[in-house]
């Protein structure tokens, strides 16, 4: 069986290079394992090999997460490894946000397998993302013993690409990531089962907890409106006649801009609904019912505000991925900042 | 934004948030005259526009 | 009220034949005389009826309803009351069925909302309909027809396609049987007090061109939360406009053998007393869900309700509706479970529902509908292959010049069914 050869980020102290008061310690690699990191041959039965350590100051680490992060990425691409192991960090906060983030960065950019552990509130969990597996750790170093072989077990079989079962089984911490299976019974039956099982008060359990939302800070307002550059923008799928640039009728894969500078409205014909989610009849036959050029166009001429801007963004938001919606919403947004406009209003269906 | 499901747009995040007309026409109308119809939608876009340039610390659903 | 009687004729074959009947187990259909049944429709220029088998290599696309075959003992009574003759209450009496049937409307896109079904292959493992003897109806309507009256056309093809088939179950033997008892409020009071009272609370949505349902053959736009009686859910009092999703919504079919209905026949008068149905519709402005929900809330609390199912007919704003009414149910100490599906995002990392409510603590998900598939070639495509590229869960590029289609689940007919039909669900890894 082929070796695997591991990067491995530890900090400060894993790193035998002194407590709290080295924590100050910029980065800096072995070429080789460090601490306990020796004993990570014969634990994986002589499979995965410790080619180079990164070791840092959690102090360094947390002031200075993205330097730290080029650097790591430089140090890892040039070793070529097959495997990235940080931590385990168990409670300690800038430890665990270092691993997390780390791991991230090498999985995301490099596409490395990557490894850690630490306790679940650690607030480096949510560093991690969706592709890192954090192994649950407790508080206290003395889970090591524990925690490391089902490190090692993970990243040999992601290296191997064997099949990673659920966090239950396998002693991780749900990724946040949602995979279909099938059930033993049809979803019917299950209903029946959860209900009754609610009405006599006993524990169930919910195939799909409430999700929970990102907040953003509202933006400041428009100082001088008369003065503003206002874009009008929607998610209800409005494009020019045949769609030429496919935007999807579901869970659209990209935004677009089009021209709207000197038309008064949209005209029945020339722009069509591209949205598979709502009924389409009324705007197909006027699109200004969704996205509101005519309306807009007069009040830009009584001066309500200065200009209308020249394009608007569109995009299609039937059952559009979330993720996807924010990036086309932080495009969109910064396109628009781009070329001066000031607030730009949405229509959404 | 203008949505006809304010309680969705806020669940998910949205910060400045009009009600609209119907999902298939936030901003318009077919049951109206098209002159009825304009107006309403120039008066959403108004109190849109209102709401553009209010200073808020929170969600806030314009009514 | 009277018991309710469903005979399931088994039919393990379809073919083409002499006359129309059913005889060993083998449905024939006298083509000729079927096609001349659905040319009666004057916006019908020609319909092409196929038939599709389990284990074909066959893919059917673009799907827009899916009907199962169905008859009243009495030739006046329509299997479909309310649609193209007087509206008896259904759920009374007698009616047959052909089990392992399925009429399958396709042709030209309506509107993008329509599905796939593949008869074999890994596409065939996500969807019931692989496993049916499917009757494919290839419709063609007249030119210059609206959307609305195009859909309409096609719709009410399936539907006398179904009747037209059905009839032939009538002197046929049966296998099985489902008996729904003749009950009414104070027959169900009278029931053992131990027995938690359960309601039924399905959503239909009506919220325009193929995003409709029919109640009696009236558009569910115009209705309020209506009671009714299991038989009368399973016995066709619901049809189907409804193509969003393919994945999740529930086709004619879905509405005739309601897994939520038969699944709390199978509890009743043992762990629970089944109330009944209340079909609730979906509509989008805000307006309408605070009076639906309330209105459903309410008959709810009528009803002495104390536990409640609420199966979900489409996704995003119906969620609102779910939450609204899941809020007010649990809020008055009703036991609320949600059944739905999710589109968490091809990588299963976004939020998959559009709502949500700290009160919704018991979910049943039917899975994500954005997982992608790649389906294999197929060697027949009966309907109109291009359009997987428009369907929804199909984007530009879809199909490949081979023949095999890259897509979301989403596109495949029944393949996250929110009435729990099938046996996908979503775990969190």
């Amino acid at each position: 069986m082929k070796t695997i050869r591991a990067v491995h980020y530890l900090n400060q102290f894993f790193g035998q290079l002194g407590g709290e008061e080295m924590a100050n310690l910029p980065p800096r690699i072995v070429d080789g394992p460090v601490g306990f990191g020796v004993t990570l041959k014969g634990a994986s039965g002589g499979r995965v090999e410790i080619v180079r350590t990164v070791i840092c100051g959690d102090n360094y680490a947390a002031e200075n997460t993205e330097e730290l992060a080029k650097e790591v990425l430089r140090w890892v691409s040039e070793t070529s490894p097959d495997l990235f192991l940080a931590g385990p960090a168990f409670g300690a906060g800038r430890y665990g946000i270092a691993s997390g983030t780390l791991c991230k960065e090498v999985r995301g950019k490099l596409g490395i397998p990557s490894v850690t552990a630490m306790h679940p509130v650690n607030p480096g969990v949510e560093m991690a993302g969706h592709e890192v597996f954090v192994v649950e750790a407790k508080d206290s170093a003395q889970d090591l013993k524990r925690v490391l072989p089902m490190m090692l077990d993970i990243g040999i079989r992601l290296v191997d690409g064997l099949s990673i079962g659920n966090p239950g089984e396998e002693g991780y911490l749900p990724r946040g990531v949602r995979v279909n299976v099938r059930a033993t019974k049809r979803g019917s039956a299950r209903a029946v089962q959860m209900l009754l099982k609610k009405l006599a008060g006993e524990p169930f359990e919910t195939e799909l907890p409430m999700p929970t939302y990102d907040r953003v800070l509202p933006a400041a307002p428009v100082r001088d409106l008369a003065r503003a550059i206002i874009a009008i923008g929607t998610e209800g799928g409005i494009v020019p006649r045949g769609n030429p640039d496919r935007i999807e009728a579901h869970n659209a894969s990209k935004w677009c801009r089009y021209d709207i500078a000197g038309f008064d409205g949209l005209e029945k014909g020339d722009y069509e609904v591209a949205h598979g989610g709502y009924d389409p009849v009324p705007a197909n036959e006027d699109p200004d019912r969704v996205l509101p050029l005519d309306a807009a166009r007069v009040l830009e001429r009584e001066g309500r505000f200065h200009k209308l801007h020249d394009w608007y963004p569109v995009t299609v938001g039937n059952v559009t991925a979330v993720r996807s919606a924010e990036r086309f919403g932080r495009q969109m947004g910064e396109a628009l900042a781009a070329e001066g406009v000031e607030g730009v209003i949405l229509t959404s269906t | 934004m203008i949505t006809a499901i304010p309680p969705i747009a806020l669940t998910v995040g949205a910060n400045r948030v009009v009600r609209g007309v119907a999902i298939p026409h936030p901003v318009g109308d077919p049951g109206e005259e098209p002159a009825v119809e304009f107006e309403i939608r120039k008066k959403l876009l108004e109190k849109a526009l209102r709401a553009l340039c209010e200073p808020i610390k929170e969600q806030t659903l314009f009514e | 009220m009277k018991e309710f009687i469903l005979r399931k004729v088994k039919v393990r074959k379809v073919a083409f034949g002499k006359y129309t009947e059913v005889k060993n187990g083998c449905l024939t259909i006298e083509a000729a005389a079927l096609t001349e049944v659905l040319l009666e429709d004057r916006q019908m220029k020609s319909v092409d009826i196929r038939i599709a088998s389990p284990g074909d290599s066959v893919r059917i696309v673009p799907v827009k309803d899916i009907i199962e075959p169905r008859a009243r003992l009495s030739e006046e009574e329509s299997p479909f009351p309310g649609v193209f003759s007087d509206p008896h209450v259904a759920g009374e009496g007698v009616t047959v069925s052909l089990d392992g049937v399925c009429v399958v409307t396709t042709g030209k896109m309506v509107n993008f909302q329509e599905g796939v079904i593949d008869m074999s292959g890994p596409g065939a493992e996500f969807s019931t309909f692989s496993r049916k003897n499917n009757v494919v109806l290839v419709i063609e309507p007249v030119e210059g027809l609206s959307k609305h009256e195009h859909e309409r056309v096609v719709r009410m093809a399936g539907l006398r396609a179904a009747a037209f088939l059905g009839r032939a179950g009538i002197p046929a033997e049966w296998e099985e049987e489902i008996r729904v008892p003749g009950m009414n409020l104070p027959g169900l009071y009278g029931m053992d007090p131990a027995l938690p009272r359960v309601l039924y609370v399905c959503q239909v949505i009506a919220q325009g061109l193929l995003h409709d349902n029919y109640i009696y053959g009236l558009n569910a736009q115009g209705c309020l939360p209506l009671l009714m009686t299991p038989g009368e859910v399973l016995d066709g009092a619901i049809v189907s406009g409804n193509c969003a999703a393919p994945c999740h919504k529930h086709t004619t079919f879905h509405h005739q053998n309601n897994p939520i209905v038969e699944d709390l026949l199978k509890e009743h008068g043992k762990t629970l007393n089944f109330l009944g149905v209340l079909v609730t519709p979906v509509k989008t402005a805000l307006v309408e869900k605070v009076r639906i929900c309330t209105q459903a809330f309410k008959m709810a609390r009528m009803l002495g309700a104390q536990g409640v199912i609420i199966s979900e007919d489409g996704g995003g704003n119906p969620e609102n509706d779910l939450m609204l009414l899941d809020r007010l149910l649990e809020g008055a100490g009703i036991k609320t479970v949600l059944v739905t599906d999710e589109y968490a995002g091809s990588d299963g990392a976004s939020p998959g529902l559009a709502d949500s409510t700290p009160e919704a603590d018991a979910v049943v998900t039917n899975g994500n509908g954005n997982q992608r598939v790649t389906l294999p070639p197929m060697d027949t495509i009966i309907g109109w292959p291009e359009s997987i590229d428009r369907i929804t869960g199909g984007h530009a590029g879809s199909l490949r010049p081979d023949g095999s289609v890259d897509m979301e689940i989403a596109g495949i007919m029944g393949s996250t069914n929110e009435l729990g039909l099938e046996d996908l669900t979503t775990v969190a890894m």
